[in-house]
């Protein structure tokens, strides 16, 4: 997982509910604590990392500081699209009339895919040594935490999409700067979070496919979230069944059973990727998700 | 109450909740319920990664609603009195249609079908899945066929987006953008000098003229089945408020969820729409009486080792079943509502015999209900 850390961008996806958001903030804090300036990059404003990170929210669209090399930023495709005019349109006066005109709330919210677009081009743009925003910093790593697959993908399809559509002018050549940059393993990879349930592992492997198919990339790794412990071999489960019942032999059977149908989805993940490189994270039977177990989830994702 | 008494002369019931909280599966659940009590049903999901197919051990579900084999769940204890019908909505394919059936004529139809936007990106995109769910739950309301439709919501980050969807499509297709988009470019340049002409020239130096002329030539065609939509979107949203329709929101008791929940059951009633219940999907029980284990005597029947780990896991499960707990708590404070519980079982619910457990605690009388969950407490 060395190189993980050696791309700019780190794209984290997956089913709902996996627990991308947690995954993105214990990558993001990895880097940081090997010496990377990283940024984690949430988008439609719902605060997950920050969360996790226990970051003020205050701020929505500022590159916020949670320690000194980790930050978060939360992306609205509306500020994105003034901040792009303010860039495209030098007389300033004029790109004020503009964001502020209803004709640019409605542009985003109805022209198909142009809030992905949007969103992507923002991304990339923290992700470059030189950034385009005024007096801003460059950073070592981007984590994105995605959209669920489906609109995940869109994301990354977007600026492809819309490069092919304008053929000329400014979208056409900035989508085409996005998209050879999300298409270069070796700047961008892709993650997957799954868990070791029979929907999430089939939408992984499903989410590979479309990944190769429609974009050309493959997974860099596969993060299976919350993984009961093996504390129970098929022996024990058997003796456990066999035991006359009780709360300590119902729970045990239980924690036994569910990891046992862990383990055989996991085999399944395991045989479907071929060969992509995967790691378990431990699910947390004592606590919450509070710094000190987000810590001990990012010393798991360390190479 | 169960989900049989919230659902009590209701046509429409809305799953709706944050991703990964199993609200496919909910929805399949209340569909092959209320199927088994013979109403004739039709349950809808729109889902990317198949899930409900994959439930209803079905390999391909179509735009239309297919009729779900009874003997399906004949192994399984249930029987189907009326008839559980299933589809999977394509955006696309749904978009589409109501074009179709939208268009003046068969010109303006073609345009609008072959336009290069409209074609690459009308299905991949967001909110196109959002509108085009809700219209095609009114066109399967409207046909009369069901009992009851049951619709699994898209798996949007926000489930507000679904609230939202006909009124963003309708606002912008009635609004200025629309306006200036259509302008012919002849015109636009003589009126440069308006606030119009200066956005349509902003415009089109940030997004450069192919973009623009394509863009506004999916606006332009699309204009002309404009009113059709928004008229579509207007009977729908009726549709949404209407007292036979409910919204159910799903939940598991994790943190995200629970406060999607509440966030969500503050929409729904500032949006003036019909709440019906929420289900806490995945809930570790805990047991009313926790007696101290006695060790030896567990150790007697496992060998000293096994009862030491099955203590710590009776300890972990205990752990979690208080964490939940207290998710359930703090729910049924803030949607003032006693939630649904269906216990975390120990294998996946992806199968019918996992949608036939599911269903039986959703439909559980109040009596059988407690101990049927007493049964899976720690």
């Amino acid at each position: 997982m060395d190189d993980l850390f050696a791309h700019s961008l780190l794209v984290v996806t997956g089913k709902g509910g996996v627990g991308k958001s947690t995954v993105a903030a214990a990558l993001g804090l990895a880097a940081s604590r090997r010496g990377l300036r990283t940024i984690v990059v949430e988008v439609a404003a719902r605060e997950d990392v920050s969360r996790a990170l226990a970051a003020s929210t205050g701020g929505v669209y500022a590159e916020l500081a949670v320690s000194d090399r980790l930050h978060h930023i939360s992306i609205d495709p509306q500020r994105a699209m003034k901040e792009y005019l303010r860039e495209r349109l030098p007389v300033g006066v004029l790109a004020a009339l503009i964001s502020r005109s209803r004709v640019f709330t409605a542009l985003t919210a109805a022209t198909p895919g142009m809030r992905e677009l949007l969103t992507i081009g923002k991304v990339w743009e923290l992700a470059q040594h030189e950034r385009r925003t005024p007096g801003a910093k460059p950073y070592d790593l981007v984590v994105l935490d995605a959209p669920a697959t489906g609109q995940g993908l869109a994301m990354l399809q977007a600026p492809r999409t819309f490069a092919s559509v304008a053929r000329v002018g400014p979208v056409a050549k900035e989508g085409r700067a996005v998209a050879s940059f999300l298409g270069d393993p070796r700047r961008t990879a892709v993650l997957a979070v799954s868990t070791a349930e029979e929907m999430p592992v089939s939408e992984t492997l499903q989410l590979r496919a479309r990944l190769r198919d429609e974009l050309g990339l493959d997974l860099a790794l596969v993060v299976v979230n919350a993984v009961v412990p093996h504390r129970f071999s098929d022996g024990d489960r058997r003796a456990l069944q066999a035991a006359p019942p009780s709360p300590a032999q119902h729970a045990a059977l239980f924690v036994a059973n569910w990891a046992h149908h862990q383990r055989v989805q996991i085999a399944r993940l395991r045989r479907g990727l071929q060969g992509v490189p995967l790691v378990k994270l431990p699910f947390m039977f004592q606590s919450a998700l509070d710094p000190a177990a987000l810590e001990l989830l990012s010393r798991e994702l360390e190479p | 109450m169960s989900i049989a008494e919230r659902m009590a002369g209701k046509r429409i019931c809305i799953c709706t909740g944050s991703g990964g909280v199993g609200k496919t599966t909910t929805a399949a659940a209340v569909a092959m319920g209320l199927a088994a009590q013979g109403q004739r049903v039709a349950v809808v999901t729109i889902d990317p990664a198949r899930r409900l197919a994959n439930s209803l051990g079905l390999e391909q579900l179509g735009n239309e609603p297919r009729l779900i084999e009874p003997d399906h769940f004949a192994g399984q204890g249930v029987e189907l009195r009326g008839e559980l019908w299933a589809m999977m909505l394509d955006a696309k394919r749904t978009f589409d249609e109501l074009i179709d059936l939208l268009a003046p004529d068969a010109i303006t139809r073609e345009e609008i079908l072959s336009n290069r936007i409209y074609q690459e990106l009308s299905s991949a995109v967001a909110g196109s899945q959002e509108f085009t769910a809700v219209a095609k739950l009114y066109e399967l309301n409207a046909s009369g066929r069901f009992d009851a439709i049951v619709l699994d919501t898209p798996p949007s980050r926000s489930a507000l987006d679904f609230l939202d969807a006909p009124q963003r499509l309708t606002g912008f297709l009635e609004g200025r953008a629309l306006k200036v988009l259509t302008v012919p470019t002849g015109a636009a340049a003589a009126i440069a000098a308006r606030g119009s002409g200066l956005v349509f020239s902003a415009l089109r130096r940030v997004t450069g003229v192919d973009l623009l002329a394509d863009l506004s030539t999916f606006f332009r065609v699309l204009s002309d089945v404009v009113e059709g939509l928004a008229e579509r979107a207007s009977a729908v949203n009726r549709l949404l408020g209407d007292p036979a329709t409910t919204f159910l929101i799903v939940t598991s008791p994790e943190p995200t969820p629970v406060e999607e929940a509440i966030f969500l059951r503050r929409r729904l009633r500032e949006a003036g729409m019909p709440f019906g219940g929420l289900v806490v999907n995945r809930v570790r029980m805990l047991a009313h009486t926790r007696p101290t284990i006695d060790e030896s005597v567990l150790a007697a029947d496992l060998g000293g080792d096994l009862a030491a780990r099955s203590i710590q896991a009776l300890g972990d499960m205990r752990a979690l079943a208080r964490r939940d707990a207290a998710s359930v708590r703090r729910l049924t404070v803030e949607l003032d509502e006693h939630p649904i519980l269906v216990p975390q079982l120990d294998r996946d619910v992806s199968d019918v015999a996992g949608l036939v457990a599911v269903q039986r605690f959703l439909f559980a009388r109040r009596s059988e209900r407690s101990a049927l969950l007493a049964e899976q407490a720690f």
